[in-house]
């Protein structure tokens, strides 16, 4: 898991909840953080224009917790990065 | 003046799986959807290829030219199903009658393909001026207005907008107009041409859409499907249609309609429920009076297991004793053209004694324990049936129908 990443999923759910970073755990899920159907598609937003990625739908549904989203954007931000270009459209 | 019966006289449609009523029937009735890859625009920067689209649509096979720079296509589909409806209803309209007749339509959207083709014109195109028509053409009451030009109609007519429950919202104040003496005859109904590249992106942003089918009720759907169309009918008091010998396709006994005041987004069964009660109550009866629901049915995880913990809540027992299909897995979700389609679909089951399918069903969710009618068409004779609209906002509004007395 990128330390990097979660710096930044940790950011941007704190920014959104307007709760200090460090009170975030990395196994709480969304639901335990109150952030609910719409809060979640403008935190995958804003995560998509953080990494430059297209989060799929399916992706997405999987995300339910902090440890799922940077886990599910490690994936993402590798296919991005691989060279079979077909790998990184994986919708 | 006591509340006089409503009986439907006429009736129209355009959509994904029909041109008109007759082809509307043919396909929803025997479980053939009309869902496929979206040709109206590029698909290729979308996340979901498919919509309910209405294929091969040229304007030019229903409107002269001079009359096409006037409309967007969501008016287009409302005319060509009115034009079907009042054909259908056999009406003429005398001076008299023009002024007693009301015109109430839904959208959702509006003329949004020419907003986004101006919009496209000025940002992308970094052209200086867009068409001028397009104010007139993008405004959400031009089906309304055309329908009045086009046949001289000058009694109330208004357009109403509650996104997928527009509709619906229409065709029970143009009932309850009738019923209550305020007008002799109605056009209501609604229309939608959702399939813009900027609107599909917004609706591709809410990850609701599904990339692949509408599937209402099976454990494996994955959201909605967008589809287009329009869909009219024509309202007009019972003892009025049985005197110029008109034909009565059906009859709309009760509205009823809420606000969930919970989420912008997320169904609330009890205001939903509260919508299907006061539907119930408006048309004096019994839950155990209903055969048949057209439910909202999009195909969502959230909407089907709201929608049934509704149906569970409001009709107890009788729940297990309903038939229950949703139409959107054949004509796609519509939005403001929704319940029109829903409608006409609802009315020619209680006519034809067949109910149409939940199409594409793959497998049963527990939490969507109703008889769903899966993929296969079922004959059953019902005297009365509902058609629920739940709209994003969470504004309900329902229709209870009654086949044609025999």
């Amino acid at each position: 898991m990128s330390d990097a990443v979660a710096q930044k999923v940790l950011a941007a759910i704190a920014q959104m909840k307007k709760i200090p970073p460090e009170t975030i755990a990395l196994d709480s899920s969304l639901e335990e953080l109150r952030i609910d159907s719409l809060d979640g598609l403008n935190l995958f937003f804003d995560l998509e224009e953080a990494f430059d990625i297209s989060i799929p739908d399916e992706a997405a549904k999987k995300m339910q917790s902090v440890r799922q989203i940077v886990e599910g954007l490690d994936q993402l931000i590798a296919n991005k990065n691989a060279p079979n270009p077909l790998a990184a459209n994986q919708d | 003046m006591p509340r006089r019966r409503v009986a439907i006289t006429g009736f129209g449609v355009i959509s994904a799986v029909g041109r008109n009523s007759a082809e509307f029937w043919a396909a929803i009735s025997r479980g053939i959807s009309g869902i496929g890859a979206i040709e109206v625009i590029d698909r290729s920067q979308l996340r979901f290829p498919n919509a309910a689209e209405v294929h091969g649509y040229r304007t030019e096979d229903y409107f002269a030219s001079e009359r096409t720079s006037l409309l967007d296509r969501f008016a287009e589909f409302g005319l060509i199903a009115t034009r079907e409806a009042v054909r259908t209803s056999s009406i003429e309209f005398t001076s008299a009658a023009r002024e007693r007749t009301a015109i109430v339509t839904g959208s959702a959207m509006g003329g949004q393909t020419t907003e986004d083709i101006a919009f496209w014109d000025l940002y992308r195109l970094q052209r200086s001026r867009v068409n001028p028509l397009s104010v007139p053409k993008i405004m959400t009451n031009a089906l309304a207005s055309h329908i009045s030009m086009e046949y001289g109609i000058t009694g109330p007519a208004f357009t109403l907008s509650t996104a997928c429950s527009s509709s619906n919202h229409a065709i029970g104040h143009a009932f309850w107009m009738v019923r209550e003496g305020m007008v002799d005859l109605a056009l209501t109904g609604g229309s939608e041409a959702p399939l813009s590249f900027g609107n599909l992106k917004a609706w591709e942003a809410m990850r609701v859409v599904s990339s692949d089918t509408c599937r209402p009720f099976s454990k494996n759907r994955s959201g909605m499907i967008l589809g287009e169309g329009g869909g009219m009918l024509v309202l007009e008091p019972w003892d009025a249609a049985r005197a110029r010998g008109a034909e009565i396709f059906g009859e709309i006994v009760g509205f009823g309609m809420s606000a969930d005041a919970h989420h912008i987004t997320s169904p609330s069964a009890d205001g939903a429920g509260r919508a299907v009660k006061s539907a119930l109550a408006d048309a004096g009866l019994a839950p155990e009076a209903i055969g048949y629901i057209n439910a909202h049915g999009t195909g969502t995880l959230a909407n089907d297991a709201t929608e049934t913990a509704v149906i569970r809540n409001v009709f107890g027992k009788h729940a297990d004793r309903l038939a229950v299909s949703s139409t959107k897995s054949m004509h796609g979700h519509a939005l403001g053209a929704a319940g029109a389609l829903e409608a006409i679909a609802t009315i020619l089951s209680l006519r034809n004694e067949i109910l149409p399918p939940t199409a594409n069903f793959v497998e049963p969710d527990p939490a969507c324990d109703l008889d769903v009618i899966p993929n296969i068409p079922r004959t059953a004779s019902c005297e009365y049936a509902l058609s629920n609209s739940f709209a994003f906002g969470g504004l309900n509004a329902v229709l209870a129908f009654r086949r044609p007395a025999a």
